[in-house]
């Protein structure tokens, strides 16, 4: 095939892509909600006039010009501890998912790719690992890490997250190993390693793409629910911190909505414009679920 | 089936080894001396000190060699020593987890199968329904992100504190004993009541789209459309189909097991719910250590019978589990 038509037909391709993407609701929605969030969490810190573990003012006043999100029972500014823990979630969302995605993948990779008693031995692992809740062995960890940063909570958080993402990724990559276009790259003699690389992985990357999103969007909500337990970042704020210390100062009891609202709120929605992006670009990349 | 089963015991019994390992293996992984730790803390009770020291130097065996101590660790665990808590000394920790489990069992049983079979059958129901489903997708989408904790926070909020109409702490009254009488019976399903709530809520979203999703699936199936050419009644199909997309709702539980048991975690601590979220709560502000490294192996051995369970039922509900020998785990 003259090297010309390949181009055009990707070229093509490409556009398609882009045109359903355009059009797909779910994906623009969730795409909006996402960037909005995280032009609050880039920008909003700016707009801080306290610092967010300062006591700033009065405790308990409701939102006004002052404070726009009110303060908290000591008076600190629940509006700058809201932009910066977003900041955090994001962090956490990062690096979870990306940390998770990344040992995912290149265990599948290798499991799925060699076959035989390395597949065995890691799968074993992979099952186990799979059974033990990822936030129990989280709590375990953290509970005996004397000091707790966003960036080491995130680094666990992938750390035990890979599992379902390994399998997943193991049974694709079994897949398509057993397809011409490899077995030619085979016989003409490329390395194992470039294989995945240049035939395997491209195959997948709408698929990891996906994986990511749901990982981002897990490990954000393994965060906030690691803050709420007690064992959030030691110094520092995150949405899940405001919470706990919501509740453990009766915000609920003494009905200050502007405490307890917007850090859950927030998390919900990113969360959900990620399921939405999810779903949406599931019915781009696969023709058989598009809305006709 | 039994090589099935096998299998699965076999995967099992590793992880229960893995965890008790990991269990052992942590503390003495991180930095600074546990020991010394809690002593400090204790530091206002001097005659108390002594004792503990000596308790502690002997539970985690730090005197001997590294693999007797954690044979030692096994041993105490088949003894059920697992240490004296901190938080609420000098109690065992097995006495502790004991009192909090069946209010966890109460609430988070009831919840997950509630909303397992809620959930599928109203995703059945609106798969395939343009209208509604366009309208109630995007709404199981957002219960199902929301975090179990906040959902409780705003149903206590809201149910609890403005409308007044549902206690918001506590597994009963403090007025009440816990008796076999209709007064406490009510008074416990009173309480329980907002705490199920959010835990039934929040796994409903994900049942829900993960059957529209599948039925969906099994409706452009062949074996469907073969009997819709044939000119079976949609509802026979339909059944064909719900029965066939139950198969990965099951084993969808088993997956979902340790988020849900996240939640009801989080959940017990929102409303105060004497449960071992709430136990592990306390004891991670109180860096009760042998407490929390207890809460972390009953969690854990809860999901492995839960597993186990469900490993069990899908052999029953698989004619291709139950039938043939193999199958990966």
């Amino acid at each position: 095939m003259p090297e010309k038509k390949v181009e055009e037909k990707k070229e093509r391709k490409k556009n398609e892509l882009l045109y359903f993407a355009f059009r797909n609701v779910k994906l623009l929605i969730g795409f909006v909600i996402l960037v909005f969030f995280l032009l609050v969490a880039i920008f909003g810190p700016m707009f801080v006039q306290y610092e967010p573990l300062d006591y700033a003012g009065p405790g308990y006043r409701s939102p006004s010009a002052e404070f726009w999100l009110g303060t908290t029972t000591f008076g600190q500014d629940v509006y700058a501890q809201f932009v910066y823990g977003l900041r955090s979630s994001f962090l956490v969302g990062l690096l979870g998912g990306g940390v998770a995605t990344l040992v995912g993948l290149l265990v599948g990779f290798f499991a799925g790719y060699k076959g035989g008693w390395p597949d065995e031995v890691l799968m074993m692992i992979t099952n186990i690992m799979m059974v033990i809740p990822t936030v129990a062995l989280l709590i375990i960890i953290a509970a005996y890490l004397p000091y707790r940063g966003v960036v080491i909570q995130g680094i666990i958080i992938g750390l035990t997250a890979w599992p379902w993402t390994a399998r997943a990724v193991r049974a694709q990559t079994f897949s398509l190993k057993q397809r011409e276009f490899v077995s030619l790259a085979r016989i003409s003699g490329s390395r194992p390693l470039s294989i995945i690389i240049e035939e395997i992985a491209p195959n997948m990357l709408s698929y990891v793409f996906m994986v990511f999103i749901l990982q981002f969007g897990g490990s954000i909500l393994a965060a906030v629910a690691l803050d709420f337990i007690g064992l959030g970042p030691t110094r520092g704020v995150s949405l899940g911190l405001m919470m706990q210390n919501a509740v453990l100062w009766n915000a609920i009891q003494l009905r200050m909505w502007w405490w307890i609202i917007p850090p859950g709120l927030a998390i919900t929605l990113i969360v959900s414009a990620l399921y939405f992006m999810n779903t949406g670009l599931d019915e781009v990349f696969n023709p058989k679920l598009r809305e006709m | 089936m039994f090589r099935y089963m096998r299998r699965k015991i076999i995967i099992y019994l590793l992880t229960f080894v893995v965890a008790v390992t990991l269990d052992w293996i942590i503390p003495r992984l991180m930095p600074g001396n546990p020991i010394i730790g809690l002593i400090s803390r204790l530091a206002s009770m001097p005659q108390q000190v002594e004792e503990l020291y000596a308790h502690l130097t002997k539970a985690f065996g730090m005197d001997q060699p590294l693999w007797k101590q954690y044979f030692m660790f096994w041993n105490a665990l088949f003894n059920g020593d697992l240490g004296i808590s901190i938080t609420v000394y000098p109690k065992p920790v097995l006495d502790l987890i004991r009192q909090a489990l069946p209010y966890d069992l109460m609430l988070t049983v009831p919840a997950i199968l509630l909303s397992w079979i809620v959930g599928n059958k109203f995703g059945a129901f609106a798969a395939r329904k343009k209208r509604l489903d366009n309208w109630v997708l995007p709404v199981w989408y957002v219960v199902t992100a929301t975090p179990y904790l906040w959902l409780g926070i705003l149903l206590s909020w809201a149910l609890g504190v403005v409308l007044d109409i549902f206690p918001i702490a506590g597994a009963y009254s403090f007025s009440i004993r816990p008796s076999f009488s209709w007064e406490f019976i009510l008074d416990y399903l009173h309480h329980w009541f907002l705490p199920f709530l959010s835990l039934f809520v929040v796994q409903l979203g994900g049942w829900a789209i993960g059957m529209r999703n599948m039925i969906i699936y099994e409706l452009e199936a062949d074996y469907s459309r073969y009997l819709e050419t044939m000119g079976a009644p949609p509802r026979l199909i339909r059944r064909y189909a719900f029965k066939n997309a139950l198969l990965p709702q099951v084993t969808g539980l088993a997956v979902q097991l340790g988020v849900i048991v996240t939640g009801a975690l989080t959940t017990e601590i929102v409303f105060s719910y004497p449960g071992i979220g709430y136990l592990l709560n306390q004891a991670i502000l109180q860096e009760d250590y042998f407490l929390i490294q207890g809460c972390f192996l009953f969690v854990i051995l809860g999901v492995l019978i839960a597993n186990f369970v469900i490993d069990i039922v899908y052999v029953f509900i698989d004619p291709r589990v139950r039938l043939s020998m193999g199958g990966d785990s």
